[in-house]
């Protein structure tokens, strides 16, 4: 029960990241996928800032009379991952959108078949 | 004083250009800086190399914060080696960018284009020469998103599907590559590989650390298409811009290969290897890639999409060598990723000189032209033949090694295969040469961009590039003094344990 409960923020990672990754796979919608990969992306920063969190240990700012901090290091990088997971959203959605211009749709299918029928 | 800091001016000397060319006009203004300031590059790669190719190793601290908290710059003969193979066809491309880019590229976004070549050869320098493993994901993802933005300049629209697809499939590939980095930061709380190598050891049997193994390797295998994850780059190879497809197919790959033999042998370690299904499963990966590939490479009707599953098949040689994992089997690797660099930069740039001129990639449109342009089509003959592995090219010396390294393991499946995909190749090749000599000249010019009978000979600037890289690939299959002596020493630092 304590595998479950003592880490569930770790669940919640594995859930995440399998719904992100099946929504990138499965869908065939342009935007969907992307959507589906920004919650892929998500769950990383979940795993990142969860592993950070020291048992009892505070805000990493510096107090009198606290001795015992939380790992700040890890929020720091994906704070940096953040800012790289915004790029390629908004990389992916200009895309979409030349695709958009290019194909007229945004389903993957009819993208698939235009194409062949050159 | 400059020579303290050549390693981190490599980097960032690219760096600092592109947001300059961003805000120059379009013009030639764009395309003289950045071709100046890749040479300047590759003359500093150069000094770095000599200054490492003793064997000794350049640390050098990001902002003077001392590693393994601050991040370090770790160059020795291996990084050296890649930033040079990296550095030196950048050098070549961009000459030949000028008129490629100015046929294929609207003029109002030439500036910006160059803006984004620099932010690529930025970031695979950066994953290069970086001794920290969360810093490599930032170069990592510097090069991937400039580089799926100049995919999508290609002229047809599928280009915009071919970059759009590799941008899916490359941020999974990063993605699961920062997953296995943080597993392994929890695990031994650090980030620089040095100082992780030294803490993985007693670490080994936990079952996070296999995890963090596994996620890591198939991020890159995604990176670097190791076959069967291999399914963005046929597309994005054909439909770029030529000058993209001459970069990308000669460095981005070879990094990416880079990066798995400093996870694999640096940061695990071989006996962690060796404890793993990973290299069983690289070789059978690797073998039925180079058989399958090259296969698919005969059936194609586009020059480009059958170079790049040839690109795929030769990926398998290289992987194949870590999979090996001896000494003669890593030299191979370095090697080959060498060698390869040299002779898909000079087969691109042959078949783009073409595409200049025709202004299609498409066999079809090719027939007959090897007669009126005649270097043209020399090149892609030694280009050819380079790719086979024929004696007396470049291509020849790593095959060479890397079947040494299947006898000396008695893998000798492997070496029927190597053998096989080199036949395989001559058809792929011979089917090039077929077209573009043995074919009459296409003169209705139906279906084709422009008459095939009034075609002449490519520019000078196209040629020029070239011909620098087919030499070079003639050159490295007689003096192996650099790519041999440089990987042996590169070994001798990979793997301690077995010299």
């Amino acid at each position: 029960m304590d595998l479950i409960i003592g880490h569930y923020n770790y669940w919640l990672v594995i859930i995440i990241m399998m719904a992100g990754f099946y929504t990138v796979i499965s869908r065939g919608n342009l935007i969907k996928k992307i959507v589906g990969l920004n919650i892929f992306q998500v769950s990383v920063f979940i795993l990142y800032i969860s592993i950070g969190n020291v048992k009892d240990g505070a805000v990493p700012i510096i107090e009198k009379g606290v001795t015992l901090y939380s790992n700040p290091l890890p929020h720091v990088l994906i704070l940096t991952a953040i800012v790289v997971g915004v790029a390629t959203t908004a990389l992916g959605l200009a895309l979409v959108i030349r695709i958009k211009e290019a194909y007229g749709t945004i389903e993957e299918d009819e993208i698939h078949n235009q194409d062949q029928s050159l | 004083m400059i020579e303290n800091h050549l390693s981190l001016l490599i980097v960032v000397l690219p760096l600092l250009t592109a947001p300059i060319l961003a805000a120059l006009p379009n013009g030639r203004m764009p395309w003289t800086i950045s071709t100046l300031v890749s040479w300047a590059v590759f003359a500093m790669a150069c000094m770095q190399l000599i200054n490492v190719s003793t064997g000794n190793v350049i640390s050098y601290e990001l902002g003077g914060w001392a590693p393994p908290w601050g991040i370090e710059y770790r160059i020795d003969v291996v990084n050296a080696l890649v930033a040079l193979i990296v550095s030196g066809i950048a050098a070549v491309t961009l000459p030949y960018a000028l008129k490629s880019v100015e046929k294929e590229i609207p003029q109002h976004q030439h500036s910006l284009f160059y803006a984004a070549f620099m932010l690529c050869f930025t970031g695979l320098l950066g994953i290069t020469l970086t001794g920290d493993i969360f810093n490599l994901f930032v170069f990592l993802e510097i090069s991937s998103l400039s580089s799926y933005a100049l995919i999508s300049l290609g002229k047809k629209r599928q280009a915009l599907t071919a970059s759009y697809q590799y941008l899916i499939m490359g941020t999974i590939g990063a993605t699961f590559f920062i997953i296995g980095v943080g597993l392994l930061y929890a695990m031994t709380g650090t980030l620089n590989m040095m100082d992780l190598s030294q803490r993985l050891p007693e670490l080994y049997e936990h079952r996070t650390i296999h995890t963090a193994f596994a996620f890591i390797m198939v991020g890159f295998a995604l990176k670097l298409a190791l076959f069967p994850l291999h399914l963005w780059l046929p597309n994005a190879y054909t439909y770029a811009p030529t000058v993209v497809t001459i970069f990308l197919a000669a460095t981005a790959t070879k990094v990416a290969v880079y990066v798995m033999l400093r996870v694999v042998f640096s940061v695990f370690g071989i006996t962690f290897i060796e404890d793993t299904p990973a290299d069983e499963l690289f070789m059978i990966l690797c073998v039925v890639g180079i058989l399958m590939m090259s296969f698919y490479a005969i059936y194609q009707h586009d020059s480009k999409r059958l170079l790049a599953y040839s690109s795929v098949a030769q990926i398998g040689y290289m992987m194949l060598g870590i999979g090996i994992g001896s000494a003669l089997g890593v030299t191979a690797t370095l090697v080959h990723v060498f060698n390869h660099a040299l002779m898909k930069g000079a087969l691109f740039m042959a078949i783009g000189a073409i595409v200049y001129q025709v202004g299609s990639s498409r066999l079809e449109h090719m027939s007959g032209l090897g007669k009126q342009m005649p270097w043209t089509f020399a090149a892609i003959v030694i280009g050819g033949l380079s790719l086979i592995g024929v004696p007396g090219t470049a291509g020849f010396i790593s095959k060479w090694y890397l079947i040494l390294a299947a006898i000396e393991k008695q893998h000798w499946l492997i070496v029927v295969v190597i053998l096989a995909g080199s036949l395989l190749a001559v058809i792929y090749v011979w089917k090039l040469v077929e077209v573009l000599y043995f074919k009459p000249v296409n003169e209705t010019g139906q279906n084709t961009p422009s008459q095939n009978i009034s075609i002449k000979e490519a520019p000078l600037m196209l040629l020029i590039p070239t011909w620098v890289l087919v030499i070079a690939n003639v050159y490295f299959g007689f003096n192996t003094e650099l790519t041999v002596g440089t990987a042996e020493q590169a070994v001798k630092l990979l793997l301690p344990d077995v010299n």
